[in-house]
């Protein structure tokens, strides 16, 4: 039930958004992030962004996954 | 593993079957160094049931189980509603003027007397299913003579869309829309779990949703109280993975006892604008969990303001204790004491078309997991 998706943010109208989930979009409210714009990833959870995604984060943590086990054998 | 010009938060990058094999070995060499220092297996809860999917879905159970144990948590929230609160629900079905509207998991939950709201639809009831809470405002605005009563069951991911819902028919003015407060709140169940020892956890593999709307400053308690490991984790096979070797490596090292996996979404403040709104609408009271009863200060009901909103309390519903399914193993799952497989019901009378408990219900209950995805040990 904590399930929340990854969408974009392709329209922003006051406090809804249409987002996009790799091919379907809906319409969700923005009422619990108020602070997200056009082009930014986010969570989706019960038809609410509930979180900016942090690109720079994901990065990171994908660089530090090869670093941390690139000698594994 | 290229990450320039995609969507860095695709699924697949995710799940990169070298990265996860390679961390597996890593799992598997500290958990025999665990076992080398303490002659046991190291044990792991993952406390969120989307989690206890996710485990099951990528057979990750399979790759590590032998060296991890991998426990369920309480965290699917229809599977930790207790069967009085599910009584509650159900009595709504009683009074003609209401609508009840409810996430599609609570469909087929067993009342005492046998019957669920799928039951109570096919007889004729008014049951909706609704995606967002948001959906509500609509049906009341359409349905102008019925009370709408939304089944609040959720923790704290799903607590604050429930509280914009409710904030919003405040501001517009809807006086049709009620929610049965049901919100069970995740760091009150973990000091349970530590403080009763019931369950032999070394280790947490925390929510990753939850912890997006509380943020990691939330759980400061297990580290400097408790000083357990724990990680909070995202949802994609490596997520989990790397949070068990993480806290594997507390295990072992016992330098740090905490961190983040799910770095892309988890902020140490949480979501502050959805925690004002959850303390703006509700105020923390005890909450009853299944199998455990009342454990205090481990929920929400509504605060003075928004009180008209409670359905409970609009139609007089008060609460009594009922016992579990007969048989069932449901409520020790939940406390990582039993594995569905220990269940004499599992797969056999209960199955997910016409389960006995409710973690064969849920999409989330570790019986439906293990069921779905032929989970054996």
């Amino acid at each position: 039930m904590c399930l929340s998706v990854p969408a974009k943010i392709m329209k922003l109208e006051k406090d809804k958004a249409l987002v996009d989930f790799g091919g379907s979009q809906r319409e969700v409210s923005m009422m619990l992030l108020p602070e997200a714009k056009i082009g930014d990833y986010v969570l989706v959870h019960a038809g609410f962004a509930i979180q900016l995604l942090e690109e720079s984060d994901a990065k990171k943590t994908l660089d530090a996954f090869k670093e941390i086990y690139e000698n594994e054998k | 593993m290229k990450t320039k010009n995609k969507n860095l938060f695709s699924p697949s990058l995710w799940s990169d079957k070298d990265i996860a094999i390679k961390i597996s070995k890593e799992i598997k060499n500290k958990a025999e160094m665990f076992f080398k220092k303490t002659g046991k297996k190291p044990s792991m809860m993952e406390v969120c049931g989307t989690h206890t999917m996710a485990i099951a879905r990528s057979g990750i159970r399979q790759l590590i189980g032998d060296y991890v144990n991998l426990i369920s948590g309480p965290g699917c929230p229809v599977c930790v509603t207790s069967q009085g609160d599910i009584d509650r629900i159900i009595e709504f079905s009683k009074f003609n003027d209401v609508i009840i509207a409810t996430f599609g998991d609570m469909m087929k939950v067993k009342g005492s007397e046998g019957y669920d709201l799928n039951d109570i639809r096919i007889k004729g009831g008014d049951v909706r299913i609704v995606y967002s809470p948001m959906d509500c405002l609509e049906l009341a605005r359409e349905n102008r003579g019925k009370n709408i009563v939304f089944v609040g069951v959720g923790f704290e991911t799903t607590a604050p869309t429930i509280a914009a819902a409710v904030k919003k028919a405040y501001e517009d003015k809807i006086n049709n829309f009620f929610v049965a407060p049901l919100f069970k709140l995740v760091p009150p169940a973990l000091r349970f779990l530590l403080d009763s020892k019931i369950s032999k956890i070394d280790g947490f593999i925390l929510p990753g949703h939850v912890s997006v709307i509380i943020g990691s400053r939330a759980y400061d308690f297990l580290k400097e109280e408790y000083k357990i490991p724990s990680v909070i984790a995202g949802f994609e096979p490596l997520d989990i993975l790397r949070a068990a070797d993480m806290i594997l490596s507390y295990l072992i090292e016992g330098k740090e006892v905490f961190g983040v996996e799910y770095e892309r979404a988890v902020k140490s403040e949480g979501n502050r604008v959805a925690l004002d709104i959850m303390n703006e609408v509700f105020k923390v009271s005890d909450a009853y969990w299944r199998a455990i009863g009342v454990i205090k200060k481990s929920g929400y009901s509504f605060s003075d303001k928004f009180e008209k909103f409670d359905a409970f309390k609009k139609y007089g519903i008060s609460y009594r204790e009922k016992a579990e399914p007969k048989g069932c193993l449901c409520g020790k799952i939940l406390l990582g004491l039993s594995k569905p497989s220990d269940c004499p019901l599992f797969g056999k009378k209960c199955v997910p078309e016409d389960a006995i408990g409710p973690c064969m219900v849920s999409s989330e209950g570790a019986c439906a997991a293990w069921y779905k995805y032929g989970v054996k040990k």
